[in-house]
């Protein structure tokens, strides 16, 4: 089997994009992608997606992207995760190549949160969680990250502002990438001042919903373009997997078990180890989420994920960059876009056009789209190939 | 709306009605008719005593729609002394600051106030301080 390459790569920016619907953000992305590619037209297309059907009342979306990006008469489907959306989109354009049917797969993730506002957007968001027996206690997911937060700090005896480390990272890489919500790097104080959210988690901890979209396509090498301009970024390894949907019938309430299954299985498709892994786009809805995927996937001890944020650690010039083009804390959250922002991201550092936020030398990444509490779990290692 | 729902889960709401495993003597809430300790059937009926302890909680002001008129509201999640965890609100807390291992009891209230005007009001499980308050002189 050829190499799944990242053919084509494109993004929005990442905000409040009251002027633009769900439509002609996907169709951007879109267009951005299939001319990033030289010209390839895709056989299937995969929309990752989360809450069109509640917050724009717009289900049928592979319709819909595919008759606006003028790709009419393609394959076309949704796949939903919750906040993994992205990524499982991505792994079924995977899918799609590697099964030897589909030449060239698009896939596009697209999310519009904020057509509503407070109360309507909670409840959507609280879709995820398990409807019969957490939703309906009026349980949100800041209240769930929470939850998870407080028995964190409780267990292993993390101070106040021990998870400052991640919005900071966040935040400083998000200065270098044009296409993030949030472009300024903030002080410690800024983290230490801020309003709480659902106690202990304040409003720096959680990462701030917005609208965009992101498209990559998909294709086996030797279809590739002779006028191909891009260094060549592959799919080395995609493993997913699920946990308990609730959070309350979990064994481990600080074990993310999804996100370590579905990174094991990539690794080991990979034929890599963890060490190989040169940097991390994890899926940092909430500062702790962050930490319990570095401690899952293996790269801190259980209890010290959050040290590594606050040692710096996490920084482009640190031992090991996460979030590296200002993760959904300072990217911005556009739900089910996300897991689709992140292989862009990661497809523009390893064919070295990150600018800014370049990472020397880099040969492989690992990014990662989590549904809920890593209910859901999505994990792609990228790789440059040096021809 | 819905009613045919919650009708479906009233057992659970206001009884704590879950399962017990024949097998293992695992207890399981919500019912799952299979046993997630030993995988075997487990289809027979138990009703949980209602009492447990705060295993974690933290207090909600931007509630979702239904919820909103409460906020704001503490939820926690109760480990019941039976075994399973579950996800509820506390109440009845009075000036009671809340702490992870206090002890808490179930009692039935309004969950949620369906907005419209046909819309019905959800009644469940909500969990208070299980000790005595002291009596007010
Ligand atoms: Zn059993």
């Amino acid at each position: 089997m050829s190499d799944v390459i990242l053919a084509g790569i494109g993004q929005t920016e990442v905000g409040e994009h009251w002027d633009r619907s769900l439509r002609s953000l996907a169709a951007e992305a879109v267009r951005q992608a299939l001319s990033d590619s030289g010209g390839l037209r895709p056989q299937a297309l995969f929309v990752g997606n989360m809450f069109a059907p509640i917050l724009s009342r717009q289900a049928h979306l592979g319709a819909l992207v595919a008759d606006f990006s003028d790709l009419t008469g393609v394959e076309a489907v949704t796949v939903e995760a919750a906040g993994a959306s992205g990524g499982a989109a991505l792994r079924q354009g995977y899918l799609a190549i590697q099964s030897g049917l589909v030449d060239v797969a698009l896939v596009v993730g697209v999310e519009k949160m904020t057509d509503q506002v407070g109360f309507g957007v909670e409840e959507a968001l609280a879709t995820t969680t398990d409807s019969d027996y957490e939703a309906v206690a009026g349980l949100t997911l800041a209240a769930q990250a929470a939850l998870v937060m407080r028995r964190y700090m409780t267990e292993y005896r993390v101070p106040a502002d021990g998870f400052a480390g991640f919005a900071l990272t966040a935040h400083a890489h998000g200065a270098g990438n044009k296409f993030a919500m949030f472009q300024k790097a903030i002080k410690p104080e800024t983290y230490a001042r801020a309003e709480m959210v659902c106690e202990p988690l304040n409003l720096f901890d959680v990462a701030p919903n917005a609208d965009g979209a992101a498209a990559v396509l998909l294709t086996r090498r030797d279809l590739l373009s002779k006028n191909f301009q891009h260094p060549l970024v592959r799919i080395a390894g995609a493993g997913v997997a699920t946990d308990t949907l609730a959070l309350h019938d979990r064994a481990d309430l600080l074990w993310f078990d999804a996100a370590h299954l579905a990174t094991a299985r990539a690794l080991k498709q990979a034929g890599a180890s963890l060490d190989a892994i040169d940097f991390f786009e994890y899926h940092d809805s909430f500062s702790i989420y962050a930490a319990l995927s570095l401690e899952a996937n293996g790269f801190a001890q259980r209890g010290v994920g959050w040290k590594l944020a606050a040692e710096g650690a996490l920084a482009l010039n640190g031992k090991f960059p996460c979030a590296t083009m200002g993760g959904l804390k300072a990217r911005g959250f556009a739900g089910g876009a996300t897991g689709v922002y992140q292989a862009v991201e990661a497809a523009t550092q390893l064919r070295g056009a990150a600018g800014k936020n370049q990472l020397n030398g880099v040969q492989m990444g690992m990014i990662q789209s989590l549904g809920g509490p890593a209910s859901t779990a999505v994990t792609h290692i990228l790789e440059r190939i040096d021809i | 709306m819905e009613i045919s729902r919650h009708w479906r889960l009233k057992q659970q709401r206001y009884a704590l009605v879950g399962e017990v495993c024949p097998h293992c003597d695992v207890k399981i809430f919500p019912p799952r008719d299979v046993c997630p300790v030993c995988g075997g059937e487990a289809k027979t009926t138990f009703a949980f005593s209602g009492k447990g302890e705060v295993f974690s909680y933290t207090t909600i002001y931007e509630a979702p729609t239904g919820y909103d008129q409460t906020v704001p509201y503490t939820i926690a999640l109760v480990k019941l002394d039976e075994g399973p965890m579950i996800t509820a609100q506390l109440t009845d807390l009075g000036e009671q600051p809340v702490e992870i291992g206090m002890p808490v009891e179930m009692v039935t209230r309004k969950l949620r106030n369906d907005g419209d005007e046909r819309g019905v009001i959800v009644y469940g499980y909500k969990f208070r301080p299980a000790w005595k308050m002291p009596s007010q002189a």
